[in-house]
């Protein structure tokens, strides 16, 4: 029990954390109460009164329904592309040695760094100039440029860690590359790749900026939010849904971080 | 017979670097073949080389008679033993010996009995279920061995495979491999930097030097008859003389090496001599080594421990058969 005494913060210190975390939290508390007022017109503080009616009608409504799928199905194949992409650039990147490897690595993660809004002007620039016409597969495409970073850099990471004698030690005992792969490197970089994976889905499941130059007449469930809030209408339907996109996307963060968070003891730590 | 490996003017260069320059070379079937020298000798690019790591940028390597160039390295009858020793850290020990056998597609019951045998064989029986964080740096070397083993390769390297481990346990494993090779008549390909090693267990040593093989033969005429200064300093650290020095002992002006434990306080008869001041003298166990400075040369002089000497900064004169001068190659 002597420990315990030692370890504790000093008061000041807990009240800027709890300061802090009241700060960030505070306003989504909030959202989460406005999803039970029963005042529809405006944001009435303290709610007027408390009910459970608004879940039901945003389960009726089909431009909810429409939107989520939408933005589930961009999440999960831009999800998709970048497992695939973004691990084959951290495999290439993290082994071999070329001429011009630093500036690739740049350019990789480059599209995470750009401002949302440079990407989207590239991007929508780029598809006029190529007569492509903006449909689910531009927003894939939007959403696939910062996807691919996420998992590249759990990717790299996890491949920088893992000692490059494991892939020879495969080849020697006679297994191919597909077998290597299979047996060899995918468990060793499985948890990194799906703890990148689940950020990517959640990045790109509430992104706006970048999807609202890629978009065509769609409407991703972000997009549909930010119109309702300009077109009063039911308003705590909003607040049902921005309740609901929290939830979803909080469980894939804690995911990744759980997987990420003991990932020191992986290969090449046994030398 | 085929030989088990061959070399035909092998190169690997690396950019401007030769790290394996023109090399030929013979390991006979069932040999303990050593490939001493050190480090960016080329040793290693030559192991890596037979085990299909690298591809050579000139010359011919076959193995058992088949050219091995351009095949790869999961297509060739060898295996390695890794100096880190690369155990997969995700299986279990049994998993890990059992990998070759299970790419190739050998059933479950089959290749873990295998397995466990492979790994008695290395004194690991029962330590199937283990982890590779669970073991010793020695066990995990025999996992390694195990690993290999279990393939029943035609030829088995490795690399610096002692290098990991204390001096006591080191002893004990070039006993133990030593044996093993004797016991299973697989060809082995030991890459080393320690003479010790490389003498104590190979039939055969080939000595490296900046990608090249300059001497290989067995231990003993490595040891005794090095044939240039590099070699007779580099295996046991023999006494270079000068082409002077030489000329003033047996007239014959060259570089010559001559064996720390060649002398003798005794004179005996038809010996030849070097008198020189005692610089150190330092008690090794079962020899005292002795530095004797001559003209301007140090002379080193491993003597029986227990003989009477006189004391530092004195003269001493030091008795030798002449036999034991042994001429070098190198240009006088």
């Amino acid at each position: 029990m002597h420990s315990d005494k030692h370890n504790r913060a000093p008061f000041p210190l807990t009240l800027a954390a709890t300061g802090g975390l009241l700060f960030l939290h505070l306003p989504l508390l909030l959202i989460f109460a406005y999803a039970f007022t029963t005042e529809d017109k405006s944001f009435q503080w303290p709610p007027p009164g408390f009910t459970t009616r608004w879940l039901a009608v945003t389960w009726a409504r089909p431009d909810v329904w429409q939107a989520l799928t939408l933005s589930l199905q961009v999440a999960a194949i831009a999800t998709a592309f970048a497992l695939i992409l973004g691990t084959l650039c951290a495999a290439a990147l993290s082994r071999a040695r070329f001429f011009g490897q630093e500036a690739i690595t740049l350019l990789v993660i480059l599209p995470i760094a750009l401002p949302g809004i440079v990407t989207g002007i590239a991007l929508r620039s780029a598809f006029g100039m190529m007569n492509i016409p903006f449909s689910f597969w531009t927003i894939v495409l939007g959403h696939a440029t910062f996807c691919i970073v996420v998992v590249y850099n759990n990717a790299v990471a996890r491949f920088r860690r893992m000692s490059p004698s494991l892939v020879e030690a495969s080849y020697d005992l006679g297994a191919n590359g597909f077998q290597t792969f299979r047996h060899v490197i995918l468990p060793n970089i499985g948890t990194a790749l799906l703890a990148g994976g689940m950020l990517a889905f959640a990045l790109s499941f509430d992104e706006v900026i970048v999807t609202t130059f890629t978009a065509g007449q769609q409407q991703t469930l972000p997009i549909w939010m930010l119109e309702e809030l300009i077109r009063p209408h039911e308003r705590p339907v909003t607040n049902v849904v921005a309740m609901a996109v929290v939830l979803v996307t909080l469980i894939p963060i804690l995911g990744a971080y759980y997987l990420t968070r003991d990932g020191a003891e992986t290969a090449g730590s046994g030398k | 017979m085929t030989a088990a490996v061959t070399f035909r003017s092998v190169s690997r260069h690396f950019g401007a670097v030769k790290a394996v320059d023109s090399v030929d070379l013979e390991i006979a079937e069932g040999e303990f073949f050593a490939m001493l020298g050190p480090s960016g000798s080329g040793k290693t690019t030559c192991l890596r080389l037979i085990a299909g790591f690298e591809q050579p940028d000139g010359g011919e390597i076959s193995i058992l008679g088949q050219s091995a160039n351009g095949v790869p390295p999961w297509k060739r009858h060898v295996n390695t033993v890794f100096q880190d020793y690369a155990l997969f850290p995700h299986m279990t020990i049994l998993d890990n010996v059992a990998y070759g056998l299970m790419v190739r597609g050998v059933d479950k019951a089959a290749r873990h009995r295998a397995a466990e045998e492979a790994l008695e064989l290395v004194k690991l029986g029962g330590y199937g279920a283990r982890r590779t964080g669970q073991l010793s740096g020695g066990q995990r070397q025999r996992v390694a061995l195990a690993r290999a083993l279990v393939n029943k390769p035609s030829v088995l390297l490795l690399d610096e495979p002692l290098g990991a481990l204390d001096l006591k346990l080191r002893e004990a494993m070039q006993e133990e491999l030593k044996g093993l090779q004797k016991r299973l008549g697989i060809t082995f390909v030991l890459v080393t930097h320690d003479q010790g090693e490389a003498l104590s267990m190979a039939d055969r040593v080939a000595v490296f030097n900046e990608g090249r093989i300059v001497q290989s033969g067995a231990p003993e005429d490595i040891y005794n008859r090095p044939k240039t200064r590099f070699v007779a300093d580099f295996v046991g650290s023999s006494n270079i003389l000068s082409p002077s020095l030489s000329e003033s002992l047996s007239g014959d002006r060259r570089w010559t090496s001559l064996r720390p434990e060649a002398f003798t306080v005794d004179p005996g008869n038809g010996r030849l001599s070097l008198t020189g001041t005692i610089e150190a003298s330092s008690f090794m166990g079962a020899v005292r080594r002795i530095a004797l400075k001559v003209a301007d040369t140090t002379i080193h002089a491993n003597l029986p421990a227990g003989e009477p000497l006189p004391a530092e900064g004195t003269s001493l004169t030091l008795h030798f058969a002449p036999e034991a001068l042994n001429p070098l190659e190198d240009a006088a």
